[in-house]
């Protein structure tokens, strides 16, 4: 993965308040109706952290997600990401944020008609690289995710495990300085579970910050990675070399 | 833009063409069939506009002038005729000429007994108006003007030429205006349709950071498409139609066609076909921006 001096300058330019990458202070996020999703929730990540964001459903890890990718907007508290401000970034600028951040779904959200080599190409195509450099970033990545044999298939020709692969391929293909994974592991058996994990942290070896939103118990408790534990919308524990705790 | 980017949301707008094929063909019969009524009632309206045109243009008011007035006097009336606005063109005809007309017409070798003009005060105008809705304004000066006798005209014909080209146009307008709001309409649907179907995609481009821009295009692109063949599939089959059922019309009726005068095709498709095409990639324009505009708020 080559970044280009120009593209990292910019990017350097975003980038505040020390090694930080992301930064929520006191966010809490209130819908129409009910309690809030997310109360005064503070989160720190610094720059090449790998963190798990664990909790059951309805403890505000997807809000916290879509704050994350600007989905929505918080309704108190400040977010910072890469020295985004969330809160005021305009609608025209959102874009160019997210080409920042590399994601990942637990429905891998493919473009079904379109063969593997296209839809990692997509990523590259939409922030306008040029068809020479798409011919020869593809295949490189398509070999980190252990994909080169396979550009041609379509994501139905493929396993559960494989279409995954194809999707952190195409997070990845834009070089983000923080890969976002939803559920990864959440439509995947056990061996592939392992497999997308390791691939992940070889990710986050190469010094991509890496965010798991996960509520896969063995993997979290087998990583040692630092967990973050989240239930009815505020922050429970933060470990650095943490576990899934149990409900209580 | 980079060239690359414009090469690649030109194809795959064509490729959203195919890859939707059902709901494109749709939006091409929906724009086609809208189009297709489009060019027959302009066509018609055109010919029935010529048509009742050259029959205005034909129709004339007779003016005669009084006993024993002078030549002067004649031709000063015919100066003030001339300088109205409504009025055309104006012919003199002398009484020798209304005579010889008469005798050739009628009489023909029995006009031989004759020796003097028996029309002697027949001297006239015809007078030929641009518009013939100004006919009676017009009979009416003629009438108060000192030095004519009598003003001959066919009132009944006039009216009924001019309540008819207004029906014609009011009643146009109308259907042409019902089609347009019920294409527009349904293209707007067809396209939501091919939106929804889409939606998964323009959602995955909106994550990975595509701008707005780069997510419509492409169905811009294909709006405008579907528009330009949606006008040019109806243009082509009316292009064909038309001389046909002129041709057949002709020769069908053929005691009509000293009444009825066609305008040639390309008079026709001169406008048609430039206007056609500019409200096909039109509405596929304003439909597709429209509601591409509604699903990017991700």
């Amino acid at each position: 993965m080559v970044r280009s001096d120009a593209k990292s300058r910019r990017r350097k330019k975003h980038i505040s308040g020390g090694d930080e990458i992301i930064t929520l202070n006191n966010v809490s996020k209130a819908y129409a109706t009910g309690a809030p999703a997310l109360n005064g929730v503070s989160l720190h990540i610094k720059k090449g952290e790998f963190v798990f964001i664990v909790g059951d459903s309805g403890s505000g890890k997807s809000t916290m997600i879509k704050l994350l990718l600007r989905e929505l907007v918080p309704t108190s508290g400040d977010i910072n990401v890469m020295g985004y401000d969330l809160t005021r970034i305009r609608h025209r600028k959102i874009p160019k944020f997210r080409r920042n951040l590399g994601i990942v779904f637990q429905d891998f959200r493919l473009l079904k008609d379109r063969n593997v080599y296209e839809n990692v190409a997509f990523a590259q195509r939409i922030i306008q690289v040029s068809n020479k450099e798409i011919k020869r970033n593809v295949p490189s990545i398509l070999a980190i995710v252990g994909l080169a044999g396979k550009y041609k298939a379509k994501p139905r020709q493929l396993s559960g495990g494989e279409q995954q692969r194809v999707a952190i391929a195409r997070a990845l293909i834009n070089q983000p300085s923080i890969l976002l994974a939803d559920e990864p592991t959440g439509n995947l058996d056990p061996k592939n579970s392992w497999e997308i994990m390791k691939l992940l942290e070889q990710i986050n070896e190469n010094g991509t910050t890496v965010l798991v939103v996960t509520h896969n118990r063995e993997i979290v408790n087998a990583m040692q990675k630092r967990v973050v534990t989240m239930k009815k919308g505020v922050i429970v524990s933060d470990e650095e070399k943490g576990g899934y705790i149990d409900e209580d | 833009m980079r060239i690359s980017t414009f090469f690649y949301t030109i194809k795959q707008g064509i490729i959203n063409i195919f890859r939707n094929k059902w709901f494109s063909l749709a939006s091409i019969a929906t724009i086609g069939a809208c189009l297709f009524l489009f060019g027959l009632f302009y066509a018609i309206v055109m010919n029935f506009q010529s048509i009742v045109k050259n029959a205005e243009e034909g129709m004339s008011v007779t003016v005669f002038f009084d006993n024993g007035i002078s030549q002067e006097r004649i031709q000063e009336i015919g100066a003030m005729i001339e300088k109205r606005t409504e009025v055309s063109k104006i012919v003199y005809k002398s009484a020798d000429e209304a005579w010889a007309e008469f005798k050739e017409e009628y009489l023909g070798e029995y006009s031989d007994g004759f020796t003097e003009n028996p029309l002697e005060n027949s001297a006239s105008y015809e007078i030929y108006l641009s518009d013939v809705s100004m006919q009676p304004a017009l009979v009416s000066y003629l009438e108060e003007t000192e030095g004519i006798r009598l003003v001959n005209r066919s009132e009944v014909m006039a009216s009924t030429l001019t309540g008819v080209n207004a029906l014609v146009a009011y009643i146009s307008v109308g259907i042409i205006a019902i089609l347009f709001a019920v294409s527009i309409f349904l293209i707007s649907n067809t396209v939501t349709i091919g939106i929804s179907v889409r939606k998964e995609e323009i959602n995955i481009m909106k994550y990975i950071g595509a701008t707005d821009f780069f997510v419509r295009a492409p169905f811009v692109i294909e709006g405008m498409m579907i528009g330009l063949v949606g006008a040019l599939i109806p243009i082509g089959i009316l292009y064909v139609l038309y001389e046909k059922v002129i041709e057949y019309i002709m020769l069908r009726f053929s005691i009509l066609t000293k009444l009825l005068s066609f305008l040639p095709v390309e008079v026709i498709f001169n406008t048609l076909l430039p206007a056609s095409v500019i409200m096909g990639v039109g509405m596929g324009f304003l439909g597709s921006v429209t509601t591409v505009r509604k699903h990017l708020k991700v």
